[in-house]
């Protein structure tokens, strides 16, 4: 089984160094074609605008949203977690949006680069999260089926950081920045059941 | 209890690696930034002239006015990169307070400290700065840079030294990883970089940080040449807003830097792209001319 990393821009190589750290086979998706080849996909870090620009040039927009309607499992860390929520706040009227969970993002919704920050996480799966936020979207409102993994508090305020909806996973962090592979484990294990 | 911390080297070098596989482009107002957002760069540099422009106007070239960085910081959404001048710290403070999401240390304005760079651990902004080779890469590094771009000649639309600085960086690099142990610390010695980094670099076989181009690239091919020599993404300074058709060679730029291994892609970028920007030979150029050689 092939997990597939969109690698149009971005960190896609961090991620795939991730799922290769947990012995998965993983490969970049540049096309229509290789998209075919994989059982699930991860959209990675990056900045949102470029990824749907790309994507839409290479025709894997319409791909993926047909991949997502038939269930495959698929991962978006900030900029892929922008991709796959049915709304976007502050971002271009001509961006995708997979509608792949119900939520509504902020595009840099935790502020510029100045504002960046790395915190612990409060979650009911994972002992000793850590977060690391670049201009990170902020979930600003939860919809339907969705089921929220892990927290941020800022400033007193908590906020939603880690959520799934069937088999559609995003995250407002960048794990593929850590070292721990657990959020990288708990996708696959996902997609491992999905496959079986 | 949750500690939130900002402006750690991780979240510094992070901000660099969503970069990767992008073009970031120099603009001079709100239209070009527009221009260059529908064209797909990931994040735009903003500037009062482009290197080409102070090349052809002379005269000292300083940080730009905060009302033109404001102006394009509000209407893109994508990253807005600045330059401060080398040593010019109080520049970069000023950089850091209009919110900019990376500042470039940049040898294409006149220096202001010839002695000495910017301390960029004292700044919760990541500072981007030019290299020619290892050596000066990892002095930059030291001193807190969080992302490095081979320095070319900017404003020469000639792709020539960001070729030669892009070989020399990663030559450096390859020949570091065949060393011995007792060799790594002559190879300290003679980089002028400190032993562990030289150590660290030899073991991994890269930069620990994002290795950008910049300095010349005026083509589709310019930037898929420089992808394919290891670049991890590309800045472009006159070469769009120089040229005869900004929306379509920043596109046609974009596309190539995407699609860089693939021959007939790159060609298909490069179709009718009406007239690039007109080069200078470097070897025309006087050595107080050269930009690259500013930086220590």
């Amino acid at each position: 089984m092939t997990i597939g990393v969109l690698a149009l821009q971005g960190d896609f190589r961090e991620h795939i160094a991730a799922l290769a750290k947990l012995g998965e086979n993983a490969v970049e998706i540049r096309t229509v074609e290789q998209l075919e080849q994989v059982a699930a996909l991860i959209i990675p870090g990056g900045e949102s605008t470029t990824i749907s620009l790309l994507a839409k040039s290479t025709g894997l927009d319409l791909a993926i949203a047909e991949r997502i309607k038939s269930g495959m499992a698929i991962y978006g860390s900030c900029a892929g977690m922008i991709l796959l929520a049915n709304e976007i706040l502050d971002g271009r009227d001509d961006q995708i949006s997979f509608n792949a969970i119900d939520i509504t993002v902020r595009r840099n919704g935790f502020g510029r680069q100045v504002d960046s920050f790395e915190a612990k996480l409060k979650s009911t799966l994972f002992a000793d999260l850590m977060g690391v936020f670049i201009r990170a979207p902020k979930i600003e409102k939860i919809g339907t089926n969705v089921e929220v993994l892990a927290w941020v508090e800022v400033q007193g305020e908590r906020t939603p950081v880690m959520v799934r909806s069937g088999s559609a996973l995003a995250t407002c962090f960048h794990p593929e920045l850590n070292d721990d592979g657990v959020v990288h484990k708990y996708f696959v294990d996902m997609v491992h059941n999905q496959q079986s | 209890m949750t500690e939130s911390v900002r402006g750690t080297s991780r979240v510094k070098r992070g901000m660099a690696e969503m970069l990767k596989g992008g073009v970031i482009m120099d603009v001079i107002n709100t239209e070009q930034a527009k221009i260059a957002e529908d064209a797909g760069a990931v994040a735009v540099m903003a500037l009062e002239r482009v290197p080409a422009d102070i090349r052809a106007q002379g005269g000292v070239a300083r940080m730009s006015d905060p009302d033109m960085i404001d102006s394009i910081v509000n209407s893109v959404s994508i990253p807005v990169m600045a330059k401060a001048r080398i040593g010019h710290f109080v520049e970069a403070q000023v950089l850091e307070s209009l919110g900019v999401d990376y500042i470039d240390e940049s040898e294409v304005l006149t220096p202001a400290d010839e002695a000495n760079h910017i301390d960029k651990w004292n700044f919760t902004v990541p500072f981007v700065c030019g290299a020619t080779n290892l050596g000066e890469a990892l002095r930059r590094i030291t001193e807190g840079a969080a992302m490095i771009r081979s320095k070319g000649e900017a404003g020469t639309g000639n792709v020539v030294e960001a070729t030669r600085h892009m070989r020399q960086i990663l030559g450096d690099i390859k020949r570091l990883t065949v060393m011995s142990d007792e060799e790594l610390f002559t190879a300290a010695k003679n980089l002028q970089a400190p032993y562990e980094l030289v150590a660290e670099v030899a073991k991994t076989g890269k930069l620990p940080v994002v290795l950008f181009t910049a300095g010349g690239i005026a083509t589709p091919a310019d930037a898929a040449l420089m992808m394919q020599l290891g670049a991890d993404g590309v800045f472009v300074g006159s070469g769009i807003f120089k040229s005869g058709d900004p929306a379509k060679r920043g596109a046609a730029i974009v596309q190539a830097t995407l699609n860089y291994k693939d021959a007939k892609k790159i060609g298909d970028a490069s179709r009718g792209l009406g007239e690039a920007m007109v080069g200078i030979n470097i070897d025309t150029l006087p050595e107080s001319e050269r930009y690259a050689n500013r930086g220590w």
